[in-house]
């Protein structure tokens, strides 16, 4: 049923720290390799090594580069690079769900995950077009829509160990930029992250309640603004010696255009 | 967005075959035996070739059956079944003007209702589109309903009314234009918002996910639409509106009739293709696109 649940026991989600996030596409290749693999059809290449290879992902890491406004004290602020990983927010407002025709994508009431029965998907790409984040990739090969999944078939797998229990882009992250949890209860460790954080929406205006929360990348240190190194930089010598002594002296006597 | 031709000759062809089903099903021209079927079997070549060729879009056409189960929330699905009642209800009463020589007005109101629907769900898919600025607004449906009315007026043969109606609907898309065009800007979305980063500074794309291409970037961003725009209204509203409303304005005969048509379905499918081809989805900003 396409209609949206009122509301959900368990929102569950991920906090995305983008002051840690480092780019290293790790939670790209771990996303692809479990979900390829189990739930649901796997995410196809095309011309994987041909002259024009593309593939479905279900996470994707974007870089940006961030320049502060220039104010009287820094009028050539420093530009900063941010690494921004992307995958589907899991909204509570979740357009994509609601203008699916067939009821294949729906948004579950115990944990507030959002998914696709792929054997009711026709493959009419309305979803992708309602979702403002790029969250939907239509597989090519299967003719059906893929998503974050959030991994379902982890976080609840009694077969895995527990430490293994959460989606495979967080279990992967060297950085521990990536942190799953229940953002319903508020003492969980993605809701304290949240508050203390100050994590963000993105796109709020778009009205659609995005569950996942980015938190924004920390002040950068204030470089001291004299030069450390000057001190050490000074002219040894003020009054050379020797031969270049002698020879500034006997030039300093000749006459010259200014004197 | 990516201009897919199956979508383009769809709402064309459909739009058009609905307006003469709107008509035929208020008698307008009021024609019964083969007359009648002749008029009948364009409005269903047109509005049932449209639904087909929208299949081949999908991902899965044998599953399309199940679009007609979530009418609850999803536009999709109502516009799906609005138009299978509106040609199961114009079919019976064609039947009745074709074979029985008799008109069941009430069923003719009926199947024009659910026609004139059909053409309302199909522009909502659209409008309801919040990820599109460019078509989420009142003027989406207004543009669709009055093309379709005017296309209808054009091939039933109804002079009088298809000029006003061609030069409402040709007010209507080139209101659509015009206030399309600034419609981005003003939906509040830009790079800042999207990556939530514009409380640091100003935001540029510094590098892109991957190399190559992705399914995202061949559905929504598409530049060459924007490049040639100008150029296309141009084209679009002398065949669709200015060159037919002429035509209409001389001594009637067949030939020039048909000219009308043509003109105007050209002219309509330009700016169909514009529709998609110049809308901006918000998603390009992350690529740092529009």
């Amino acid at each position: 049923m396409t209609q949206l649940p009122t509301s959900t026991q368990k929102k569950l989600g991920l906090v995305i720290d983008l002051d840690t996030c480092v780019g290293c596409h790790a939670c790209v290749i771990s996303c692809k390799g479990w979900n390829t693999e189990n739930y649901g059809a796997p995410l196809s290449d095309q011309e994987p090594y041909g002259a024009n290879p593309s593939g479905t992902f279900l996470n994707r890491v974007h870089s940006y580069e961030v320049t502060p406004l220039a104010t009287s004290a820094k009028p050539h602020p420093a530009a900063q690079t941010i690494h921004f990983p992307k995958s589907c927010l899991h909204c509570e407002d979740a357009p994509c769900v609601t203008v699916c025709p067939t009821g294949a994508s729906y948004k579950r009431e115990e944990d507030g995950i959002v998914l696709v029965n792929e054997t009711d998907c026709i493959g009419c790409g309305l979803c992708a077009w309602a979702c403002p984040y790029g969250a939907r990739e239509l597989d090519q090969d299967e003719g059906v829509m893929k998503k974050c999944t959030l991994c379902v078939d982890r976080i609840y797998n009694e077969n895995l160990p527990e430490e293994d229990r959460e989606p495979a882009c967080v279990r992967t992250c060297p950085a521990g930029a990536r942190h799953f949890g229940d953002f319903a209860d508020p003492d969980s460790n993605v809701s304290r992250l949240t508050a203390e954080r100050g994590g963000i929406d993105l796109m709020p205006e778009q009205g659609t309640r995005p569950v996942n929360q980015y938190l924004p990348p920390r002040p950068k240190d204030e470089l001291p603004e004299f030069d450390v190194l000057a001190p050490y930089l000074e002219p040894v010598a003020d009054n050379p010696g020797g031969f270049i002594g002698w020879l500034d002296r006997a030039l300093d006597k000749l006459p010259s255009k200014g004197a | 967005m990516h201009p897919a031709p199956s979508v383009i000759i769809f709402t064309t062809l459909s739009g058009l075959g609905f307006g003469l089903l709107i008509f035929l099903g208020l008698g307008m021209p009021a024609v019964t035996g083969l007359n009648a079927f002749w008029f009948f079997a364009i409005g269903y070549v047109l509005a049932v070739g449209g639904l087909l060729s929208s299949t081949f879009h999908l991902g899965h056409p044998e599953r399309a059956w199940k679009a007609f189960s979530q009418w609850r929330s999803s536009w999709l699905s109502r516009e799906g079944i609005c138009a299978v009642a509106a040609l199961i209800t114009m079919a019976l009463y064609g039947a009745g003007l074709v074979f029985f020589d008799s008109q069941w007005a009430i069923l003719g109101w009926l199947g024009a209702a659910l026609s004139l629907g059909t053409v309302f769900t199909t522009s909502m898919i659209y409008a309801q589109m919040k990820t599109v600025p460019r078509w989420h607004m009142p003027w989406t449906p207004a543009k669709f309903l009055t093309l379709s009315l005017a296309g209808g007026a054009l091939l039933a043969g109804q002079v009088t009314l298809a000029i006003v109606l061609l030069i409402l609907a040709g007010a209507i898309t080139l209101a659509t234009w015009i206030i399309g065009d600034t419609a981005f800007a003003r939906s509040g979305t830009d790079m800042e918002t999207a990556t939530g980063l514009g409380a640091i500074g100003r935001v540029k794309a510094f590098e892109p996910p991957h190399t190559g291409t992705n399914y995202l970037m061949r559905e929504f961003i598409h530049v060459v639409g924007r490049k040639h725009s100008t150029k296309l209204r141009i084209i679009a509203g002398a065949l669709a509106f200015v060159v037919p409303i002429i035509l209409l304005l001389l001594p009637f005969s067949h030939i020039i009739a048909i000219l009308a048509v043509i003109s105007h379905i050209a002219g309509v499918a330009t700016a169909r293709w514009l529709f998609f081809a110049e809308a901006e989805h918000v998603v390009g900003l992350y690529y740092g696109k529009r």
